[in-house]
C-alpha cells in the first residue's frame, strides 16, 4: 500500500510532541498508518467512532478533561461532523486540532471521492475554520504545532489538510 | 413519571458527578432545582451529549460522568451506543429519559413511539448493562446501583411526555462552559 510510512511516522511523532494523548478516528487509506502508530502506543487513547460527528463530543470531553486531543478523519468524515463543529465546537468556543486527508483532490483516481474534494474548501471557508495543508516533510512539526497553538489561543476549530504530495507514495 | 421527579430524586448524589445533559427540557429542569458548577448543558448538537460523556469518563477514569440523554438525541446518535460499549469506561452513566416525543419543537413522537426499543438497541451494541425503568424509585436505584456496581450502564427511563414552558435560563452557554471546564480544572489540581 504506497501510503506513506515516514511521512505518517513524522506526523504521529508531531503530535505526541505536542502533547496529544487521545486520538478519535474512522479508518480512510491514507490513515491506515497513523492510525496502527496510535494503536500500539500505550501512552495515547485510541477511540475508534462509528461516525465521525461523536470525536467532536469526544474531543470536547477530552478538553474539559485537560487532554490534549485531535480528529483524524477524511474529508467526508469532516461534512458529516458539520453540525457538531457549528452546534457545539463553535457555539461553545471549543478548540479542535481536525487533521483531515484531502481526497478528490489533483491526482485522485477513485470517482467517488471527487465531489468531497472539490467542496471541501469552500465549506472550510464557509464555516470560518481557519486551514493549512501538509504537502512537504519541511513543514509538518511547524504546522500541526502552530495549528494547535491557534486553536488553543482562538477557542476554535483548526484544520490540517493531509494532501496527497505527503501521504502517497507512487 | 415525571424527569423532573426523576432529577430531584439523584440531585443531591449528582454533587459527586460531572453531568452532562441534552439541550431543552432536561437542561431547563434539572437548571430548575439548582445550578452547579459541575453541570454541564449542550444546548445543541443533538445526539453529542453521550460521546462528551465518554470522553470525560476516558480521560478522567477516577471521576463519575453522568449523562442526561433523550430518545430523540440518542436516535440521531445511536452509533455513540457502540463506541460507548467498545471502551465501557465504569466509571460512567447513561440515562435515557424516553418520552417518546421530540417535545421541544412541539412533541412530535420519535420511533421509540412506534416501537423502536432504546433498551433493546443498548443491550445489543454491546452496553454492559441496561435496565428499563417506569418509577422515581426505581429510578433512583438504578442511578445508585450504576455507580456501585462501577459499570458501563445505560438507564432508559420512561417519562411523560411533559415539560417546562420555556427553555432559555439565565445561564449563558459559554459561561457554563468555562466554569465546567474551571470546575474540572480544580478537581485535578488537588
Amino acid at each position: 500500500m504506497p501510503v506513506s510510512f515516514a511521512n505518517s511516522k513524522l506526523i504521529y511523532e508531531t503530535l505526541k510532541e505536542c502533547d496529544i494523548r487521545l486520538v478519535s478516528t474512522l479508518p480512510e487509506t491514507w490513515l491506515v498508518h497513523l492510525i496502527r502508530m496510535t494503536d500500539e502506543d500505550p501512552e495515547m487513547t485510541l477511540v475508534r467512532l462509528a461516525k465521525e460527528e461523536e470525536a467532536v463530543g469526544i474531543s470536547a470531553g477530552a478538553y474539559f478533561a485537560g487532554v490534549k486531543s485531535a480528529m483524524l478523519m477524511q474529508n467526508h468524515g469532516f461534512l458529516a461532523s458539520i453540525n457538531g463543529i457549528v452546534s457545539f465546537a463553535h457555539l461553545y468556543k471549543i478548540p479542535l486540532l481536525m487533521l483531515i486527508s484531502y481526497r478528490g483532490s489533483l491526482g485522485e483516481r477513485d470517482p467517488w471521492q471527487t465531489q468531497g474534494g472539490n467542496v471541501t474548501e469552500p465549506v472550510l471557508r464557509a464555516l470560518r475554520i481557519p486551514y493549512f495543508f501538509l504537502d512537504s516533510i519541511d513543514s509538518v512539526k511547524k504546522r500541526i504545532r502552530e495549528a494547535q497553538i491557534l486553536a488553543e489561543s482562538s477557542l476554535q476549530p483548526v484544520a490540517i489538510l493531509l494532501t496527497r504530495d505527503l501521504m502517497w507514495e507512487e | 413519571m415525571l424527569r423532573l421527579d426523576c432529577l430531584r430524586s439523584v440531585y443531591s448524589e449528582l454533587e459527586d458527578y460531572l453531568v452532562v445533559t441534552i439541550m431543552g427540557a432536561v437542561a431547563a429542569e434539572l437548571q430548575s432545582l439548582g445550578h452547579r458548577p459541575n453541570f454541564f448543558y449542550l444546548q445543541h448538537a443533538m445526539g453529542l451529549a453521550s460521546s462528551t460523556g465518554l470522553g470525560l469518563a476516558l480521560c478522567l477514569p477516577n471521576q463519575r460522568v453522568i449523562v442526561f440523554d433523550g430518545d430523540g438525541s440518542l436516535l440521531m446518535n445511536l452509533g455513540s451506543l457502540s463506541t460507548m460499549a467498545r471502551y465501557r469506561p465504569r466509571n460512567l452513566t447513561h440515562v435515557v429519559f424516553d418520552n417518546e416525543s421530540l417535545l421541544s419543537v412541539g412533541g412530535f413522537p420519535t420511533a421509540t413511539s412506534a416501537g423502536t426499543d432504546l433498551e433493546g438497541i443498548a443491550r445489543s451494541a454491546g452496553i454492559p448493562r441496561v435496565v428499563t425503568v417506569r418509577d422515581v424509585e426505581n429510578f433512583r436505584s438504578a442511578v445508585c446501583e450504576a455507580s456501585q456496581r462501577n459499570e458501563l450502564t445505560t438507564i432508559v427511563a420512561k417519562v411523560i411526555a411533559t415539560g417546562p414552558s420555556g427553555y432559555v435560563t439565565d445561564l449563558s452557554l459559554l459561561e457554563n462552559r468555562f466554569q465546567f471546564r474551571r470546575f474540572i480544572q480544580s478537581l485535578t489540581q488537588h
